[in-house]
């Protein structure tokens, strides 16, 4: 019983607080409702404690709205971060959608971890099976403040480390990467779906850094983003069904 | 489930004397002491109806249920006991939520730098062998180990015996390695893909006995290959194993009984070499007697010569005292 779909997850990264353009909380619930979890890394800086308390609390509120992960951390833990980050909300996300499909044999109110731990481990074993198969498809939504700068060249070692262990699955990864702001636009494509990432240090290097935090534009373009790809697959593929998981019969 | 967090979570923090009782199967186990905490939770001594026993308790349901799959899988390969065996799985359940935990085996033993500092440097090839021993039973049973470090292991005896004691990185072959620390990482190191296959965990096994020669670790530089080249060249414990370890850092051992045949018969070599040099202290009492007696004729002869020496200035220092008081 292998089912094969495809996980769509958005990372954001940023070191502060959004402040321009629609709320970001709202925009990561309205990418929950159709079914892209929204996960978050604030980068914190040492020198500025008082100005990312406020921060915390936003990336900590996208994430909950937007059923994701979230994880504040300093720059040089960042790429485990990253990998733990994405791993965990893979994880999360599956787990959602076998407790679902529980609820339904087992009645309303239980869950993976109402089961005894012999049966537990049988459900692990699928929720294991499906991480590594599945299909994933991450947008990488980068902050691209000015307060940014000295972090760029770790967020950039940190999304490729990521794509070794992405990539090491068995299942099919894609990848997008954004930026906030961008050179002209609020937000701007820095990579369009894409199975490799070796080729984005010639990104970053081009990359502007600019004044603003448009987060919630930013997430918003992601939703697009994850549409457009959604609906060109369409056109040639009819294997699509709303929610989490992108059923196709294997 | 912040890992800043973890050290301040009640799981972390249980008291000696605390008890704690499964929600499932009730039994009681009553704390010890803290053995150690990482990401995933915490591991204490505890004594139970079972006897003395390791248990660990984490927050996450998933990685519990994980680890506890494999320790299920490991007690079924068959007539080699692999890593500490299950005895019990439940759930502890408080006022600020449940956590899973499991009990097993409690293997008692040093570390491996603990081990290693009075012991000559063939014991790190001597562990390495017996790892690669454990490494190909497992691989043959359709496992990767992934998270292979001097952390994971334990040196138990005598008779010494290296045994692995956290299992939570174990992979099925072809999928990707659940879980891995940088040092030990090929990917970190640009040495390729973190999937689970044999060449993964000699690529570890190989940083493993590098860390005992550099124990503080250290971190990537511009260019691996030069960097791990050099270091090896400097450290006189890791420079007879150079071939070896240049293979297992390449991924050119396919099988881990290749790197252990290798291992053995490059220790066999070295074994005679290392009678000369003294280094093993068993052998070195034997030389030194042997030498002792061949002298011995020799040492009566300096010791006549000393003698004289030995007057000859007492009776230079006599002549000056004499000359000193005739003035």
């Amino acid at each position: 019983m292998r089912k094969k779909g495809t996980l769509r997850q958005i990372l954001l990264i940023t070191d502060g607080c959004s402040n321009q353009g629609e709320d970001p909380v709202a925009m990561a619930a309205l990418a929950h409702e159709q079914g892209i979890a929204v996960n978050v890394i604030g980068v914190l800086n040492e020198n500025a404690p008082e100005y990312h308390r406020q921060g915390l609390k936003e990336v900590e509120d996208i994430a909950m709205a937007g059923g994701g992960i979230s994880q504040v951390v300093y720059t040089k833990q960042l790429a485990q971060t990253v990998k733990m980050v994405t791993q965990k909300a893979m994880a999360q996300t599956i787990k959602g959608v076998v407790n679902a499909e529980l609820q339904q044999i087992l009645g309303n109110k239980s869950t993976m971890d109402d089961l005894p731990p012999d049966k537990r481990g049988e459900v692990i074993e699928v929720v294991d099976e499906m991480g590594e198969t599945m299909n994933l498809e991450v947008l990488v939504l980068i902050d691209a403040s000015g307060s940014m700068e000295d972090k760029m060249l770790t967020v950039q070692e940190s999304l490729l480390d990521l794509s070794i262990s992405l990539n090491s699955r068995i299942g099919e990864n894609e990848f997008s990467i954004f930026a906030f702001p961008g050179k002209k636009k609020e937000v701007e494509e820095l990579l369009s779906w894409s199975s490799k990432l070796d080729s984005i240090g010639k990104i970053f290097s081009k990359l502007t850094l600019g004044g603003i935090t448009p987060t919630g534009p930013a997430i918003k373009e992601g939703i697009a983003a994850f549409t457009r790809k959604r609906s060109s697959k369409r056109s040639f593929l009819s294997d699509d069904a709303p929610g989490y998981i992108e059923e196709s019969g294997m | 489930m912040m890992p800043q967090d973890i050290s301040k979570s009640p799981v972390c923090n249980l008291a000696a004397g605390e008890e704690i009782r499964g929600k499932w199967n009730h039994l009681i186990y009553r704390i010890r002491r803290r053995l150690g905490y990482g990401a995933t939770g915490a591991v204490y001594l505890a004594d139970s109806i079972n006897g003395t026993v390791a248990l660990k308790i984490g927050h996450d349901q998933m990685s519990i249920t994980s680890e506890v799959n494999v320790l299920k899988r490991f007690s079924k390969v068959q007539g080699k006991v692999l890593g500490p065996s299950l005895i019990d799985v439940d759930d502890w359940q408080t006022r600020s939520g449940t956590y899973p935990f499991y009990a097993m085996e409690y293997l008692k033993g040093e570390t491996l730098f603990d081990f290693m500092r009075p012991k000559s440097s063939e014991w790190a090839g001597i562990l390495l062998v017996q790892l690669l021993t454990d490494l190909h039973t497992l691989h043959q049973a359709g496992w990767a180990f992934g998270d292979l470090k001097p952390d994971n292991l334990l040196v138990t005896g005598p008779p010494y015996r290296i045994r692995w004691i956290d299992v939570g990185g174990t992979t099925v072959m072809d999928r990707s390695i659940k879980e891995y620390t940088e040092f030990f990482d090929r990917g970190y190191w640009g040495k390729g893909s973190r999937k689970a296959e044999p060449a993964y965990d000699l690529f570890s096994a190989g940083m493993v006995m590098v860390n005992l020669a550099y124990p503080a670790r250290f971190t990537k530089k511009s260019d691996p290959d030069r960097q791990m080249q050099d270091l090896r060249k400097n450290s006189p414990m890791l420079r007879p194993y150079t071939h070896i370890l240049e293979k297992a850092w390449n991924g050119k051992y396919r099988y881990a009984e290749e790197m252990r045949n290798e291992l053995v018969l490059l220790l066999n070599e070295k074994d005679k070499r290392t009678v000369q040099q003294n280094k093993n202290p068993a052998v070195q009492k034997s030389v030194v007697q042997k030498q002792t007696r061949q002298s011995q004729k020799k040492k009566q002869k300096s010791f006549i010569a000393e003698t004289f020496l030995v007057f000859t200035f007492v009776f230079v220092v006599y002549l000056f005292y004499m000359l000193g008081q005739t003035m």
